[in-house]
């Protein structure tokens, strides 16, 4: 079961390198030819890129792992990533910073009760200035995602 | 300055997709939940094999719309991940306008984003905000 106490908790900051090389190989995974992500200079993010601070989350930083979610029932139910302008470009080292937000029930169609978590990471560049929020929603359900019709 | 006529393009079309693809998403992002490349892992977990991870057919759906709009002109991108997504599918990428409106004399236009299997089943679902550079 997801842990309430959860809420409101703040994983301590990191550092997420946004790397010209990186892009490339996320652009290509995800079947962009678009040379704006290729050829750059200076690309800019792709719109779900941010995902990649998987690499440089753990330890205290890893605000998620004070949730609690049953693994065998959790699943990723939403994600939203809001640029505050353009989005960040090949070169920029952004301070970054997750917490947990909400955590909420909902009745599925099935009967079982879901339990909803919302962890919000904040990217802000070298100057402090917020340049992007990632929203991730999880989501533990009554049964195990394999039950799934 | 008028309201721009926007042209939607051709759907995007992937597939089928291998394994391979789902692995080098896996690479790239750094998310290597073996669920989806473990076959033992996969149906201890209750699965018949490997899927994709979501955030693949997420960032295929975002890839029409920035080949489209402009890498840099995306402001907010939402996914909602509804079906599994598995070796073998071909997925279809495509959109449609929802809304143009001007902020602070800058266009913006709010996209209906779909990415539906060969099955017709919608494997994600998005919605995205652009900037139109004058």
């Amino acid at each position: 079961m997801a842990n309430p106490a959860a809420v409101g908790h703040e994983g301590e900051p990191f550092r997420l390198d946004v790397e010209r090389g990186k892009i490339r190989e996320f652009a290509r995974a995800t079947g962009s030819s678009n040379p704006a992500y290729l050829d750059a200079e200076r690309p800019p993010v792709p719109p779900t890129f941010l995902t990649t601070q998987f690499f440089w989350q753990d330890g205290g930083a890893d605000a998620w792992q004070r949730v609690e979610l049953n693994q065998q029932r959790g699943m990723h139910a939403e994600q939203e990533y809001v640029f505050h302008g353009q989005p960040p470009v090949a070169g920029t080292s952004l301070r970054c910073r997750s917490k947990i937000t909400e955590m909420y029930e909902k009745r599925g169609r099935r009967g079982g009760v879901m339990t909803f978590v919302v962890m919000v990471t904040e990217f802000r560049d070298e100057t402090g200035r917020l340049v992007a929020e990632a929203k991730m929603t999880g989501v533990e359900t009554g049964r195990t995602p394999g039950e799934t019709s | 300055m008028t309201q721009p006529v926007l042209t939607v393009p051709e759907p995007l079309v992937r597939g089928p997709l291998t394994r391979t693809d789902i692995v080098r998403y896996q690479g790239a992002s750094g998310d290597m939940n073996p669920i989806h490349h473990d076959e033992g892992f996969a149906r201890a977990a209750g699965f018949t094999e490997p899927f994709a991870v979501g955030m693949f057919p997420a960032g295929l759906l975002a890839t029409w719309a920035t080949d489209w709009l402009g890498a840099e002109n995306v402001r907010r991108y939402r996914v909602r991940f509804r079906e599994q997504v598995w070796a073998g599918d071909t997925l279809t990428c495509s959109g449609s306008v929802a809304r143009t409106y001007e902020v602070d004399g800058v266009w913006h236009v709010d996209l209906d984003l779909v990415c539906t299997r060969q099955t017709g089943g919608v494997a994600v679902q998005a919605w995205a905000t652009f900037v139109l550079p004058r």
